[in-house]
């Protein structure tokens, strides 16, 4: 007779509006085992465990527990199925004490005494069978991360759960730290738990796990053995092998450098280096990729290069020197020097959402002499811009009184990008063009990119599809943890080997024993998210 | 596509919040053994039956089209001026001093220069929480409040120690010169023959308030830096792509607002009480809060819901001279109008967003 699955996932799919967050998901994970669930930002990871764990309802699919179907409706039901979660951010309140923190929610009766009582004889317990040790009166302010994380864990444990959510848990921890919980997390599999392991992270997965799921885009796309695979394999299932998408170009004719970058450094508002050191040029009439793990510095280098991030060393753009700190490092300044930037993030950046379309166009450009009139706006110039926009660059509805909010996501990224491309920049500075964006509109997108250097424009391109980065470059430079990991021509390279920079492998010929890529990828854990 | 058409956002859901706040407001004084309709008719007579009761009607809305005005354009920037009494406070000593030390040939030049004076006052009370928002990131809601009390304690100061006339027991500055006495609303219609009361003090300031309305639109809606302060509020990430720079559309932002919140002092400082006297705004600065609210900061909105105040200002005061109701539930009634305009509004639009959806999509299926 073989055991049951701790749990079982059958046919899960859950869309927000229009977007499948999880689509037809089924995983089993067997007692007494570490199960990782891989995937990028956004591939519907978290969605799943919160569908999991009682914080949304799944449209369609069942979960069972120990072979029995459950109906978890809320995060109380999940608990009492003996489910418990460790969130990425805690739940912790700061100035209670490990043991008020325990016993939250978990009270027995009107009176604290016996409570407490109680827990602190079931830390003890759990102390000894798992080697939890905390200290139970410490203020959780006064403890660190590592050890507020060992709360959360203990917490799970004393309601008594049996299944363990893990949700990047390494992500705020320190090497050190890490390898410390990664021997809990042995010691609870030992002790018959079953772990779900949520992280982005190949190290982890290739370190802890019995087998894992890797997801991509709200999918599954398979499900293996930790022994039976290597980190390349899980990378390339990670970013996916789909057919590329074609995109018709003839060979670059290059011109002269536009973009030149040295040594730049660029730290984030917490003082940590994202970017430790880039160089890197773009000519007239190239595209530029950057391939990379999202969260390497990727998004930094556009910060800076659009003029919202500060940094030292050195960016010149047709030869003339760019401000990186002070008033002339911003947004308009950088417009000023034939820079155009179509954001990685356009609901947050690159539109207002509430604003109409052709509010939306000139956005950023409102100064521009055609749509002022001395300090008032000149608001039908623009809508008469915006019309033509919104026809040439297929717009639809083309309205241009109609609020961002209220276009699909091609269509705001064609708003966008319209208002960016027809600025005739020199340099084009573009993140994630298609990242939410419908598969008509992919093809429109990349097409206006390849016209855009066909004309002798520099393109810089910042994607996490690597298929997106290999149809539109015509060079590649991969980043990884803030630094550029090697540059590749897309004729002369595979996602195999894109795959390995990524990872912060250079030496990409030899084959790698696990140990090399994890001591490798272990230095990784420091710089991202 | 919007839920809701134009005209039920901004007509209907302000309107049935006005007639819940009404049938809660006639509960409350049923409940005290009053009638309600009676008390209503006292209301209307007393706020607009009369010449006398416009006066005072539209004194009153005048001050909360300066305050409300100034909320609004704070609030197109994101920023929650609560420090609308303090400015206004301040703008009164702007004024007065402008009144009392400058020897104007003539009211209209007075105005002027005690408008920019107050403007000036309010404005460069608002700039210090605005800086230490913008610089030091202290919350501007805490700041402007923390200001408020500051203001009224400087002004009790000012008063006592430095403006008073010699001898006075009274802590008021001295009366202002004749020359700079502003014609009210009798002065102003009695040449094209309309006899309007003498006693109401609406005066001329109604004019510059209803000017400021068309100012503030234009402002918002109309110029560059009014799209910059819409762009601010509405995404700060976005502004930051942009190159839109937060310090300076806090500062501005702030500094309008303290502005009009200080040339409020032109209509109770100069136009009514021809002296500065202690705790001048009578809280005006606070109904801004809710005439903003309920004008969805729109300077359109904000003079409608400016005289809608006004009117419950001085029916309030009619109902507490004339009745039994106390003073105290004209004040409850004054919160039932800010609750359900603003704090409740989402009550009222919910539900009809749901039946405006469902109309349409029996319109469409």
């Amino acid at each position: 007779m073989t055991t049951a699955p701790a749990i079982e996932l059958k046919g899960i799919s859950k869309a927000f509006g229009p977007v499948q967050a999880n689509k037809d998901i089924s995983i089993r994970v067997m007692p007494g085992t570490i199960h990782g669930i891989i995937g990028e930002n956004g591939a519907g990871k978290s969605t799943l465990m919160s569908i999991l764990y009682g914080f949304y309802k799944a449209d369609k699919g069942e979960v069972f527990i120990s072979g029995k179907k459950a109906n978890i409706t809320d995060s109380q039901a999940a608990i009492a199925a003996g489910i418990g979660m460790v969130f990425q951010h805690f739940k912790l309140v700061e100035n209670f004490t490990v043991l008020e923190n325990i016993i939250l929610g978990a009270e027995d009766g009107r009176w604290l005494k016996p409570s407490i009582a109680k827990a602190r004889r079931t830390l003890v317990e759990l102390a000894a069978d798992y080697g939890l040790n905390v200290k139970p009166d410490a203020l959780i302010q006064d403890i660190g991360v590592g050890m507020q994380q060992r709360v959360e864990i203990l917490k799970a444990l004393y309601r008594q759960a049996d299944i363990l959510i893990l949700d990047e848990p390494t992500g705020v921890l320190t090497p050190s730290e890490a390898d410390q919980l990664f021997r809990i997390l042995d010691r609870l599999r030992s002790e018959g738990k079953t772990i779900i392991l949520i992280t982005h992270k190949l190290r982890e997965i290739m370190e802890i796990t019995d087998t894992v799921s890797v997801m991509r885009r709200g999918e599954m796309t398979a499900t293996v053995k930790t022994s039976e695979t290597t980190p390349a394999e899980l990378a390339e299932l990670m970013v996916g092998r789909k057919v590329l998408l074609r995109v018709d170009k003839s060979p670059a004719k290059l011109g002269d450098v536009v973009l030149d970058v040295k040594g730049l450094r660029v730290r984030d508002e917490k003082g940590v280096e994202r970017l430790k050191g880039i160089d890197l040029q773009v000519r007239a009439g190239e595209v530029l990729g950057i391939a990379g793990v999202a969260g390497n510095g990727q998004s930094e280098l556009l910060e800076i290069l659009g003029g919202y991030a500060d940094g030292t060393g050195s960016i010149t753009v047709n030869g003339q020197p760019l401000d990186l700190t002070g008033k002339l490092s911003d947004g308009q300044s950088r417009r000023a020097r034939g820079i155009a930037h179509v954001p990685e993030d356009r609901q947050r950046e690159g539109l207002i959402m509430d604003f109409t379309a052709w509010e939306n166009a000139a956005f950023g450009y409102h100064h521009d002499p055609a749509y002022r009139s001395g300090v008032l706006m000149n608001n039908a110039a623009i809508r008469e811009d915006t019309e033509g926009k919104m026809e040439r660059f297929d717009v639809r509805p083309p309205d241009p009184k109609l609020a961002a909010k209220n276009f699909s996501g091609g269509n705001q990224q064609k708003i966008v990008l319209a208002r960016e491309i027809e600025r005739n920049p020199d340099l084009l500075l573009i993140g994630q063009p298609t990242r939410g964006v419908d598969i008509g509109a992919i093809e429109f997108i990349h097409q206006q990119i390849i016209a855009l250097r066909d004309q002798g424009k520099a393109v810089l391109l910042v994607s996490v599809e690597l298929e997106e980065i290999i149809a539109l470059s015509d060079r590649i430079a991969v980043m990884f943890d803030g630094h550029i990991m090697g540059e590749r021509l897309p004729s002369e390279t595979d996602e195999k080997e894109l795959g390995l920079l990524m990872a912060g492998i250079t030496d990409t010929d030899t084959p790698h024993s696990v140990e090399e890529v994890q001591a490798n990828l272990a230095h990784a854990g420091e710089g991202a998210k | 596509m919007e839920v809701m058409p134009k005209w039920a956002e901004v007509i209907l859901v302000p309107l049935i919040s006005l007639l819940l706040a009404a049938i809660l407001s006639a509960l409350v004084i049923l409940a005290i053994g009053e009638d309600p309709i009676a008390a209503v008719k006292m209301m209307v007579t007393g706020a607009l039956g009369s010449t006398y009761g416009w006066g005072y009607t539209l004194y009153y809305a005048t001050n909360f089209m300066f305050t409300g005005l100034a909320v609004s354009v704070a609030f197109h920037a994101r920023m929650f001026n609560i420090g609308g009494e303090g400015q206004a406070a301040l703008g009164g000593l702007g004024v007065a001093l402008a009144c009392l030390y400058i020897p104007w040939p003539h009211w209209s030049l007075a105005l002027v220069g005690a408008a920019v004076a107050g403007g000036l006052f309010g404005a460069a009370w608002a700039a210090i929480p605005a800086w230490l928002q913008a610089r030091r990131g202290s919350h501007i809601v805490i700041t402007t409040i923390m200001f408020n009390f500051i203001a009224a304690s400087l002004l009790n100061y000012v008063l006592v120690n430095l403006l008073r006339p010699k001898g006075s027991q009274d802590p008021a500055s001295a009366r202002f010169v004749d020359t700079v006495n502003l014609p009210t609303l009798h002065d102003m219609l009695a040449p094209i023959g309309i006899n309007f009361s003498k006693s109401g003090p609406a005066n001329v300031s109604l004019l510059i308030a209803i000017a400021a309305c068309v100012f503030v639109w234009f402002l918002i809606w109309r110029t560059r830096l009014g799209y910059e302060i819409r762009s601010f509020g509405n995404s700060e990430s976005a502004a930051r792509y942009a190159g839109i720079r937060p310090f300076k559309i806090i500062m501005v932002s702030m500094m309008i607002s303290g502005a009009l919140a200080g040339m409020m002092a032109i209509n109770n400082v100069m136009g009514e009480a021809e002296r500065l006297v202690m705790n001048s705004v009578e809280g005006a600065g606070f109904i801004g809060i809710a005439v903003a609210l309920m004008g969805r900061s729109h300077p359109f909105g904000v003079f409608i819901a400016a005289i809608l105040f006004g009117f419950l200002y001085q029916g309030g005061a009619e109902l507490a001279l004339w009745t039994s109701i106390p003073r105290e539930l004209i004040v409850v009634i004054q919160a039932l109008v800010i609750l359900f305009t603003g704090a409740l509004d989402n009550m009222v639009r919910m539900p009809l967003e749901r039946i405006f959806l469902s109309l349409r999509n029996r319109k469409e299926g």
